[in-house]
């Protein structure tokens, strides 16, 4: 605790730090390559989508059924005439699924699996989707998608800039491709709970990406008025300065959502819990990651391309080469200068104006 | 917070709805589709029309509190809770609704005629008929309890009907007599055996009522209860059907001050509203009346006083709202929609019991994993947080109960996931919160200016972010329908407590907090220790700076 404790100083007054914008463009790379890797996945094998898309029915059995798994699935295909999908749940009962039957149909099928299985009608779960409801609630899925990015994009450049709209929207691109990427590779079947699981990302990988977002904002407020760092240093130390943050964070919204994937899981088998709790442990985990080393990297990329961030870099670098010429003679200048500045260092803390002496910065400790 | 939790045990809704899948049950989802032709028919008014319709019908089955309600923008929600026959309900729920102006041959009260009852004629609803300047109007015979003993069993087939044509006199009177203009083409036979069905016919049972019309085909007479139960009908063939209504609504009368109600029928329509309507305006009562019936239900039995066509307005003692009813009622006839069930779920209790209990286990875990990390990192913080947490979680409760009642809202299994994943959203606010005072004290204040100091930006940080989720909450809400809704729901709601938490709860207590020796004086425990937090010492030191550390590195 005490080591993470100082961890988390140490990063905070920018002592240690992983260098995200520096090495950025090694972590486009990562995430392009994870990316091709998940359209081509989608391409190659292409989702195995549930029975709510695609029609047909689910029966799950209460209890323990009186036949074997394979005599439920020759009972299965017998009764409805198409293929069946049969497992075993983990309270003993059997999950059937069928595709591809109408739910006019469905009512003797399950009659019939009732008398083959010797489980009383009432005891079995059902349900039957028609075909048109998978593609209604995909369309509304897609919908709401297109809605939410063109609602979020504007929010964000109102609250923020364009720049950082673009990149939040490239890193919400960026999380769902891997997640669909993920199910297409893994075969984990998709249903109206995935795309819940899916679509909730959408808020959380943007909640994480805002809060970056807000530090960096604050860290940068009046950047052109000071020689001392550039936008993508400052950049950098908002990542470090919150990566406490971003990290328990993410911890804490994994863990609930692992407790439902082990109990959704382990304990009930397929069904609506673990959907959920499985397309949300993806996204998450992939949220978190790029809201870290995509977003931010990509507003620092987007914003040294501004005329004021250029010529204001320009000037540092030629300052800091004065500088190295002059040796350490140049120290005091450079702390004086730093004065009027916005205290880059307190990205995290920011808005503070009072004049960076009196040992308040970080960067005055000895 | 203290009130709501009062006003949940007042309102004596101490527990939220349960959803079909958490309750067992039956949901079927059903999706409209227009008729061809006629692609504006989904529209708000036409489904609203169309749930009442179903309504009607599941609740007539027996089906207690089974509900109906739209869902997006063309589809219609039927939960039947476990314990009922579903199948029947099904059915029900499947078939189009079918509404027929048929003739009233007889009229009776709801219970079974009592053989040879005495008093010739009731003494009806006493609501003169003959009002002249009405086309048509709605005696109300039909609801009118009083109604009940009379003479219809007696009524036998044709030669009964000549000795009541004599018997009738203009009386405004709509109790039990018979004519049947169009039974004269049936068999005897089969007179005699309505005949039979209409004497033993109870209309004061719901499940007979609903099954009196079974299986009739139109061009049949049939027998028919009123929707209310106390009186039954002998209907003859129908005349005209619901789909040759074009338009009906509630209107209200200036003049006379009551409210009627008007139909305009389609070309077709109105040709064969025109011959039934001649025929019968010639007849003496009841044989005057023609039935509206849906669904095998009388609705509504107006006399007929006139030859009519086109448009006809039926008046009566209604009131806004049986006029709005029936018009409804008349529309749906011509409701230019079909429905086809897109899913059916049938959950068992046993099953919807163990989802429920996963839920909840899930819930717990999650809940107790994030508090365990909590008290790792943050030590004495977590105290705060779990409080808070707590705060947030009797908040959604209590509101989850109340809305249940308030906007029938259900709690189903993607609502219980929300709610757990809304536990992360939670603890996150006060993680930034957290983050932000140790921040000041790492810049050496001492705790209580250190928490009034990172409140405004914590806060800054929690609106904006807490924002951005419920924005989707909100998207994900209206765009989208099912499972999704619920889920979504619990989303937005909870992001909504948890700015309210974070707000009236977790400052204020973090300000008190802050005043107490263990947190204040910075006790190892407290997650607020300077030194472990690597606070520099406070002090004015020289302005001295060492830059190489803290240099970042060049991009």
């Amino acid at each position: 605790m005490s080591r993470l404790g100082n961890l988390g100083a140490r990063l905070y007054r920018g002592e240690v730090g992983y260098d995200f914008i520096g090495k950025r463009k090694i972590w486009y790379g990562v995430s392009i390559l994870i990316t091709i890797t998940a359209i081509l996945g989608l391409a190659v094998s292409g989702l195995n989508m549930g029975i709510e898309f695609k029609g047909g029915a689910v029966f799950t059995t209460d209890t323990k059924a009186k036949v074997s798994v394979s005599q439920a699935h020759e009972d299965a295909v017998a009764a409805s005439g198409h293929e069946a999908i049969v497992q075993e749940l983990g309270n003993g009962g059997l999950r059937i699924q069928i595709t591809e039957v109408d739910t006019k149909k469905a009512d003797q099928i399950k009659a019939q699996l009732s008398e083959d299985l010797g489980i009383p009608e009432a005891k079995i779960n059902a349900d039957l989707v028609g075909p048109s409801w998978g593609e209604q609630i995909a369309n509304k899925a897609w919908a709401g998608l297109g809605i939410f990015m063109v609602l979020v994009v504007v929010y964000l450049a109102i609250a923020f800039e364009w720049r950082m709209a673009v990149a939040a929207l490239i890193a919400l691109i960026h999380d769902i491709t891997i997640t669909v990427g993920v199910y297409a590779l893994v075969g984990f079947e998709v249903t109206p709970g995935t795309v819940i699981g899916l679509l909730t990302i959408l808020g959380y990988s943007l909640y994480d990406t805002v809060v970056v977002f807000d530090s960096l904002k604050e860290g940068t407020q009046g950047i052109t008025k000071q020689t001392r760092w550039t936008y993508s240093e400052i950049a950098n130390r908002s990542i470090n300065g919150t990566l406490v943050r971003s990290i328990n964070t993410t911890v804490v919204a994994l863990l609930p959502v692992a407790g439902l994937l082990f109990i959704g899981g382990g304990v009930l088998g397929a069904g609506m819990l673990n959907d959920i709790s499985l397309s949300l442990f993806v996204g998450l985990a992939a949220g978190a990651y790029s809201s870290i080393f995509i977003a931010t990297p990509l507003v620092a990329d987007l914003k040294e391309r501004e005329p004021q961030i250029k010529a204001l870099k320009k000037r540092i670098l030629a300052k800091r080469a004065a500088a190295a010429a002059k040796g350490e003679s140049a120290e005091d200048e450079r702390d004086d200068l730093t004065d009027d500045l916005t205290e880059p260092a307190g990205a995290v803390v920011g808005q503070r104006r009072q004049p960076g002496g009196h040992g308040r910065t970080p960067r005055n400790r000895r | 917070m203290v009130a709501l939790t009062g006003g949940m045990f007042l309102s004596g809704h101490t527990t939220p709805r349960l959803g079909i899948d958490l309750a067992g049950g039956t949901s079927i989802t059903l999706k409209a589709k227009s008729q061809p032709g006629k692609p504006e028919a989904i529209n708000e008014t036409n489904m609203n029309t169309a749930v009442s319709i179903i309504e009607r019908r599941v609740n007539g089955l027996g089906v207690s509190e089974a509900e109906v309600q739209t869902q997006g923008a063309s589809n219609i929600i039927v939960n039947i809770p476990k314990g009922t026959n579903s199948a029947q309900a099904r059915e029900q729920v499947g078939t189009t609704a079918q509404l027929y102006f048929r003739p009233v041959l007889t009229v009776a009260g709801g219970a079974p005629t009592p053989e040879g009852s005495a008093s010739p004629s009731a003494t009806g609803s006493g609501k003169p008929s003959a009002t002249p300047s009405a086309k048509a109007s709605d005696p109300e015979t039909a609801s009118d309890p009083k109604a009940t003993p009379s003479d219809g069993a007696t009524t036998q087939g044709r030669a009964v009907t000549g000795a009541l044509k004599k018997d009738a006199t203009p009386t405004p009177s709509g109790a039990a007599e018979s004519d049947a203009p169009a039974a004269t083409e049936t068999p005897d036979a089969a007179t005699a055996a309505l005949q039979k069905k209409f004497t033993e016919l109870d209309c004061t049972d719901k499940a007979a009522r609903a099954a009196a019309g079974d299986g009739v085909k139109p061009e049949d007479p049939t027998v028919a209860c009123s929707s209310e139960g106390d009186a039954k009908y002998l209907l003859g063939p129908a005349e005209v059907s619901g789909t040759d209504v074009d338009d009906a609504k509630a209107q209200f009368d200036q003049q006379r001050g009551i409210w009627l109600v008007s139909m305009e029928f389609t070309d077709k329509g109105s040709k064969k509203f025109q011959t039934i309507t001649k025929k019968l305006s010639t007849q003496q009562s009841p044989a005057n009346q023609f039935a509206i019936s849906l669904d095998g239900e009388v609705v509504s039995a107006p006399q007929v006083n006139e030859t009519l066509s086109g448009s006809a307005e039926i008046s009566g003692s209604f009131t806004q709202q049986s006029a709005e009813d029936l018009a409804n009622v008349l529309s749906y006839g011509a409701l230019p929609l079909s429905f086809s069930e897109d899913t059916v779920t049938t959950v068992t209790a046993a099953l919807g019991g163990e989802q429920l209990e996963a839920g909840l286990i899930a819930g717990a875990i999650g809940l107790a994993l994030v508090v365990i990390y909590l008290v790792a990192y943050y030590r004495g913080l977590a105290l705060i947080a779990l409080l808070s947490l707590v705060a947030s979680g009797i908040l959604t409760y209590t509101i989850m109960a109340l809305l249940g009642p308030a906007i029938g809202f259900a709690l189903n299994l993607p609502a219980v996931c929300g709610a757990i994943v809304a536990i992360g959203i939670t603890a996150d606010s006060f993680i930034v919160y957290f983050e932000r005072i140790r921040d000041e004290i790492r810049e050496g204040r001492t705790l209580r200016p250190a928490v009034e100091r990172a409140w405004p930006r914590a806060r800054r940080t929690i609106l904006v972010s807490d924002f951005v989720s419920f924005l989707a909450a909100a998207v994900l809400f209206l765009v989208t329908v099912g499972k999704v809704q619920g889920f979504a729901f619990t989303l937005g709601l909870t992001t909504l407590l948890d700015v309210v938490v974070v707000f009236l709860f977790t400052k204020p207590v973090m300000t008190l907090m802050a005043r107490t020796k263990f947190f204040g004086g910075g006790h190892p425990w407290s997650g607020l220790d300077p030194k472990r937090l690597g606070a520099k010492p406070p002090l004015r030191r020289s302005r001295r700076v060492n830059a190489r550390t803290d240099h970042p590195k060049e991009a």
